[in-house]
């Protein structure tokens, strides 16, 4: 076979596209209103620092039980907000696809992938994550849930188990607890590669059976 | 308390922290102005970079550089080896072929090669930029397809991986009964949960903080010192969590080095995690495998002949080695005997041990074959095992250290109730499902290397015990726990360990089954020492002790005692407040057996794997149903953590027999199922309730507690397990893994 090249004709990316456009529309904005400092702005090329003021979108959201209003761009995930600008990283990072689980919060009490959720879209909801599930908070009595991975040893080097936890929370209020086999069925969107399922279905089923209220 | 003596099953010490996400790994840990890198990987296999668009890239905001061969910054220590992690540096490649350094030249060797390093302020504007780096290629034809290139099999240097020959090599073909068949495994990629990377910033000229991913932070403060050429004492690596390495973790890899360069540079932290697809490129793989045995037996169900040989993969830049036709040498007792290993040069990634490595390899194809030639014997598999039991090391012509593997056959058997398994295969159907049972059994090297442990004893009782170790999840720091609290007497609680900094005392890295024997010894050792000052104390003329032997004196909560009179104590405090000390400190260095071939035994763990499956036969769906494993490895320490450790195996050892594979597109050279949706490792609806049995039986020479590894032998041998019950539920032998649905239908 001879040499060839291969040129994958890129396109013009239309995230860049987008970004034009808000440039675009901002400095028009700023002409519009005329205020002398934004026109500055865009002579001296700082027109992308002022793109990047009006990507910022209000977000309020209430985390753990504490209300958070911040101001974050449109494209960042739950998953992100939380371990890279509020320093909850007990929400482990696994796959960002969606396929393992490891990021599993609770929003309104369903539980959900953060990495698939845009964080925006949590706006006016309830989050909690593995740092807020025991009521009396990291330091306090741990949660049924939490008591019983320890007492069945249900994790090995403890990366997904706070997924594995919320969902195994989620898994018994959704009523999908009623025996092992359901269980395995139910649990099977949270991946444990140490391989502790054996013993996570014994947890779960030590929890349901013991009544505690979860 | 002595070996002699059951331990208790104890919560996992750091179990807390795990549960309230209060562990804390790699990409956690918070550097002031840390900043995101993100890599863009090549799109060929073979071939050069003709040309590399950067430029939008690097005028995306928050951009803070782009890095490429055109501008990396220099790593001194490039061309001294920055790979070898501590074990020296990596062999050669066998063909001759360059060496791979990132980010070095214009050179594309494998699929997803890091062609550039986009580093922002934000890691979602580094991805952003990472997505405008546009390439074109000078393709070069690549070789990907290990089955199209098995005649450029090389064998590699080292006695180890010599062809091995007892008697004659040809005996198998002259006896009464001859297997002659050929498995294949494919490549399967580790994928721990936690994705890799790394967390590097410079606190000043020659010094560094590194929070890593490895399993080893000694192996990988040596990897950065040597390539920055740099004091190794200002190099800081932290790893006390990993979420999952099974391997991957054993060396440092070249994208790491690239990160703690490119930090220097911007001035910054930089942090990189490396996406899931990218894990299935960058951070190794277990190779895809093609074995043939070759078996004789009489008709009595003696061997008379075996041999085995094994054609792996390796990259074109480096060798990769592994034990695959290991266990073949020593397991059954077999006058005639011959091994043979190659590795094949492809435009790949290098591979990288994954757990049991080759042994695990090795063991699919030996014990399918043992369950065929029963088969073909008309024995039991278990009897055709126990005909060719062997007390003595036929490879080294001596004795096992311990090994209690019939008493692993039985007790394995009646927890899976063997005695329904019917012998003729595919006549035991329940409803639409064809039942069956396989067994299989596996082993791996048990050694004890060099390690240092620091204990203090603190005057309130409480001990803390240091070591540079990282646990990647088998629970050392329990282990580590229960051992101190076996010399000392200290209640579990009462004890703290510190591990996985390198700022602490010397550990292997953690692999190879190795880590509770070498660090439990060093651990054993120090806190031993500990024990002895105390008594030494205790028994000085003047206290209530003075004049009793130490054998005749016990340590526990905090008092030394005499035995048979409790009312002789003295207690640790006022010890040490007579000594004016505040507490008692010690740090020793347990040193590592000899080589192996140096020993008077041969020391193995062993272990022994049941499963019942059911085979729907219209769908070809196969479900391992039940499953139980059977540990053989000395005095079990931490008998919680351990049974973990062996149900883990099983979970990957139903992944490895059943759904995982890493497909190459050979029209690309690039893997085609690149994330977890395609690459199928077990979940929790695959695998049944598991049941794990240990023998618990202190080997008396290994180390002090007669402990053996069991991390490699959980997983070795399973996958046999699991294709020895398909056929017999179904009658169909199925040599080549995963074994799918279709493979099933397409020879029903």
């Amino acid at each position: 076979m001879k040499d060839d090249e291969i040129n994958d004709g890129s396109v013009e990316n239309p995230g860049s596209s987008r970004r034009g456009f808000l440039k675009q529309s901002s400095a028009l904005a700023a002409l519009a209103m005329t205020p002398p400092a934004a026109l500055t702005a865009v002579e001296k090329g700082l027109d992308e620092k002022l793109a990047v003021a009006f990507e910022q979108i209000p977000l309020k959201v209430e985390i753990n039980g504490a209300m958070q209003q911040l101001k974050i761009e449109p494209r960042v995930t739950l998953l992100d907000l939380l371990r890279e600008q509020l320093n909850l990283t007990g929400t482990k990072k696994g796959c960002d696809y969606g396929q393992c689980g490891a990021c599993t919060v609770h929003v309104d009490g369903q539980r959900v992938n953060a990495c698939l959720t845009l964080a925006m879209t949590t706006d006016g909801c309830k989050v909690t994550t593995i740092e807020g599930l025991a009521e009396g908070g990291p330091e306090g009595k741990l949660h049924p849930m939490q008591e019983a991975f320890i007492k069945h040893d249900g994790f090995q080097c403890g990366y997904c188990t706070p997924g594995q936890i919320m969902s195994a929370v989620a898994c018994i209020r959704e009523g999908h607890a009623k025996n092992p086999d359901e269980i395995r069925e139910y649990m099977s969107g949270n991946i444990c590669r140490c391989g502790a399922y054996s013993n996570i279905v014994d947890a779960i089923m030590d929890v349901k059976q013991g009544g505690a209220k979860v | 308390m002595t070996k002699d003596t059951k331990n208790p099953p104890i919560d996992r010490v750091d179990g807390r922290m795990k549960v309230t996400g209060g562990a804390k790994y790699f990409a956690e840990f918070e550097m002031p102005n840390t900043t995101y890198c993100v890599i863009v990987g090549s799109e060929i296999a073979k071939g050069a970079i003709a040309s590399l668009d950067t430029k939008k890239a690097a005028g995306a905001p928050g951009v803070l550089g782009v890095f490429t061969h055109q501008n990396m910054p220099p790593i001194p220590g490039w061309d001294a080896p920055v790979q070898g992690n501590g074990n020296g540096p990596p062999p050669g490649p066998p063909s001759g072929g360059e060496k791979y350094r990132i980010l070095h030249t214009n050179k594309i060797l494998f699929y997803g090669q890091p062609m550039a390093m986009v580093v922002a302020d934000t890691f979602e504007r580094a991805t952003y930029a990472a997505s405008l780096v546009k390439a074109t290629y000078t393709k070069q034809p690549h070789q990907t397809d290990l089955t199209k290139n098995l005649e450029k099999g090389v064998t590699p240097k080292g006695p180890r991986f010599e062809d091995y020959l007892r008697g004659n090599a040809d005996a198998y073909k002259s006896a009464p009964v001859t297997l002659e068949v050929k498995y294949t495994i494919p490549i399967e990629v580790h994928q721990p949960m936690e994705l890799h990377g790394v967390l590097a910033g410079w606190t000043g000229d020659d010094k560094v903080m590194v929070y890593a991913k490895t399993q080893g932070v000694k192996g990988t403060q040596k990897s950065v010192a040597e390539a920055f050429k740099i004091d190794p004492n200002n190099v800081h690596v932290h790893t006390e969590f990993m979420g999952g390495g099974f391997g991957m973790g054993l060396r440092t890899w070249p994208q790491e080095i690239a990160v703690v360069a490119i930090a220097k540079k911007v001035g910054r932290p930089v942090k990189l995690v490396i996406t899931r697809n990218q894990m299935f490129s960058l951070v190794g793989h277990r190779p895809t495998t093609v074995q043939t045995i070759n078996m004789g037996a009489d008709t009595n169900g003696k061997l008379v002949g075996l041999s085995h040989a094994a054609t792996g993969e390796t990259a074109t830049y480096e060798d990769f080695t592994e034990g695959t036709v290991s266990m073949t040498k020593f397991m059954y007792a077999c006058p005639n005997v011959s091994t043979k290993y190659k590795i094949v040069p492809l435009d790949r990634g290098v591979p990288i041990w994954m757990r049991g490595p080759g042994e695990a390899t090795g063991a699919f194809a030996l014990e399918s074959a043992m369950d065929e030639m029963a088969t073909k014997l008309k024995l039991d598999p278990i009897e055709f095992r126990l005909r060719n039991y062997t007390e003595t090391d036929p490879e080294h012509n001596r004795p096992y250290s311990d090994k209690n593997l019939k008493e692993a056959y039985q007790k394995g058997a009646e927890a899976i109730g063997w005695s329904s398994r019917k012998a003729e295969p595919g006549s035991n159907r329940d409803s639409d499902w064809l039942v069956g049972y396989g067994m299989s059994s596996g082993t791996f090297n048990a050694s004890k290397g060099g390690a240092t442990a620091r204990a203090v004893l603190n005057a309130d009782g409480t001990l803390l015990l240091q070591c540079s170790v990282t646990d990647i999840g088998p629970g050392t720091g329990t282990a580590m726990t229960m051992i101190a609290h076996n010399v000392l007497g200290v209640p579990v609680e009462k004890i703290k360990v510190e591990y996985g900094d390198s700022a602490l005392p010397n550990s292997p890295q953690q692999g190879g089954s190795t880590i509770t024997s070498t660090v439990g010894s060093a651990v054993h050792q120090v806190c031993t020492s500990v024990k002895k000052s105390l008594i030494d104390m205790a028994t000085q003329s003047g206290t209530p002790l003075a004049g009793i032997k130490a054998d005749d004196l016990t340590v526990a909560d905090g008092f030394v005692s005499a035995d048979g009179d409790s009312s002789k104590k003295v207690a640790i405090a006022d010890l040490l407040k007579k000594a004016n000390l505040t507490t008692l400190d010690k740090t020793e260095e347990s040193k590592a057996n000899g080589k192996p071939d140096e020993q008077k035994y041969s020391m193995y763990s062993f272990s022994v794997h049941f499963v019942q499956v059911r085979v729907n036969p219209s769908t070809g769906v196969v479900r391992v149903s039940k499953a139980v494993s059977v540990a053989d490895s000395g005095r079990i320490i931490s008998p919680k953590t351990a049974a973990s450790q062996m149900i883990g195996g099983v979970a990957g050892g139903i992944g490895m027999a059943l759904t995982e594979e890493a497909v190459i597109d050979h029209r690309f050279g690039r893997i085609v199922n690149n994330n977890l949706a395609d690459y199928h490792v077990a979940v929790s609806a695959d695998v049944p309730h598991t049941e794990t049995i240990v023998i618990d039986k202190p080997d008396p020479y290994i180390n002090p507690m007669g402990a053996k590894g069991m991390g490699e032998i959980a997983l070795i041998g399973f996958a046999a397990a699991v294709a020895n019950a398909v056929f017999n539920a179904t009658g169909q032998r199925i040599r080549d893994l995963p074994i799918t649905p279709d493979k099933l239908l397409r020879t029903a």
